[in-house]
């Protein structure tokens, strides 16, 4: 009775996230998992990409060539996608933005380099979702104040509060579901590919690549960020 | 009345098709945006790049609810939430 019964039998479908070793704190087992590896990976990536970047800023010549050309070109679009939503608030939250955009970007596509996708974990999406959720609030709470929270609560009625509330707390679930559940979606199509015809998964498998990690994830990405730009501005502006 | 492992796992499976029938709505709704957009295009090309990035986001939102009830499938398929 394994994991893949209702699957196909004998077939080795395998899209989990697998345990490498375990360790013990306060009298808990846990678990270092496949996604803490991507993820170390994916960071990894990130890390040398800025300091490579960083070395090459620092001699910064006045015509760009090369590989100054790619950063200012990553920092110009994503400034320019923050400002295009925020407007007059886009510069205290560009930084916040692009990081989670990278960062979100490469771990989508990593499934392209044989990498299980950190963001195929809701552990690692519930946490993005929750850091959206405290910038909504902090921000309400800082431009609002507290009267100007609570009357937005209590919108059209005193009665919908409940209703208001629970719409809030919805905000953070659904943004992290719908980034998860999209790239475990591409996940197990590929792994149901690979697995299943893997007679006959020779060259055309690159097209559904295409398709589930670049474009879907890339798509994901942009999502997620607008969304976030959409709900700060929203509770900055009121 | 005693039921064994295996009728667990078949309704499991039966109720993991039923909800991924979810995919029907957003697939109308994507439809739907995508037909609104090339009606937009056709009658102002000049903004196709708005309007392409402005579908993608709509429907990308849309097709939420499908993955909710793919998510469902996937509960009940192999986390096994029935299983005694």
């Amino acid at each position: 009775m394994g994991q893949g019964i209702l699957l196909s039998q004998g077939a080795d479908v395998d899209f989990m996230i697998h345990g490498v070793f375990s360790y013990h704190l306060f009298g808990q087992e846990l678990w270092i998992t496949t996604t803490h590896i991507c993820l170390l990976i994916v960071l990894l990536v990130i890390v040398g990409f800025c300091i490579a970047a960083n070395r090459v800023m620092r001699h910064a010549s006045e015509v760009p060539d090369g590989f100054q050309n790619v950063v200012e070109l990553i920092v110009e679009k994503l400034d320019g996608m923050v400002e295009g939503v925020m407007g007059r608030n886009a510069a205290a939250f560009a930084n916040y933005i692009g990081t989670i955009f990278i960062f979100i970007l490469l771990s989508n596509i990593s499934g392209l380099f044989g990498l299980r996708p950190p963001t195929a974990d809701y552990g690692v999406t519930f946490p993005l979702g929750v850091m959206t959720f405290a910038i909504i609030h902090f921000n309400k709470f800082k431009h609002q104040k507290v009267s100007g929270v609570i009357k937005g609560l209590c919108e059209p009625w005193v009665f919908w509060a409940p209703i208001n509330i629970i719409g809030d707390l919805a905000v953070p679930v659904s943004l992290s579901l719908r980034l998860f559940a999209n790239v475990l979606s591409g996940t197990v199509m590929m792994a149901l590919v690979y697995a299943l015809l893997s007679r006959i998964a020779i060259i055309w498998p690159a097209a559904l690549h295409v398709y589930f990690d670049l474009f879907s994830g890339a798509i994901q990405t942009y999502v997620f960020c607008m969304l976030t730009m959409t709900y700060v501005n929203d509770a900055i502006e009121g | 009345m005693e039921f064994n492992t295996n009728f667990i796992l078949g309704c499991s499976a039966i109720g993991a098709g039923l909800a991924v029938i979810a995919g029907i709505g957003p697939g109308v709704g994507q439809g739907i945006a995508a037909g609104h957009a090339a009606a937009a295009v056709g009658r102002n090309p000049g903004a196709k790049s708005d309007i392409t990035s402005t579908m993608l986001l709509g429907q990308a939102v849309a097709e939420t609810t499908g993955l909710y009830g793919l998510l469902i499938a996937m509960l009940l398929l192999f986390v096994k939430p029935l299983m005694p």
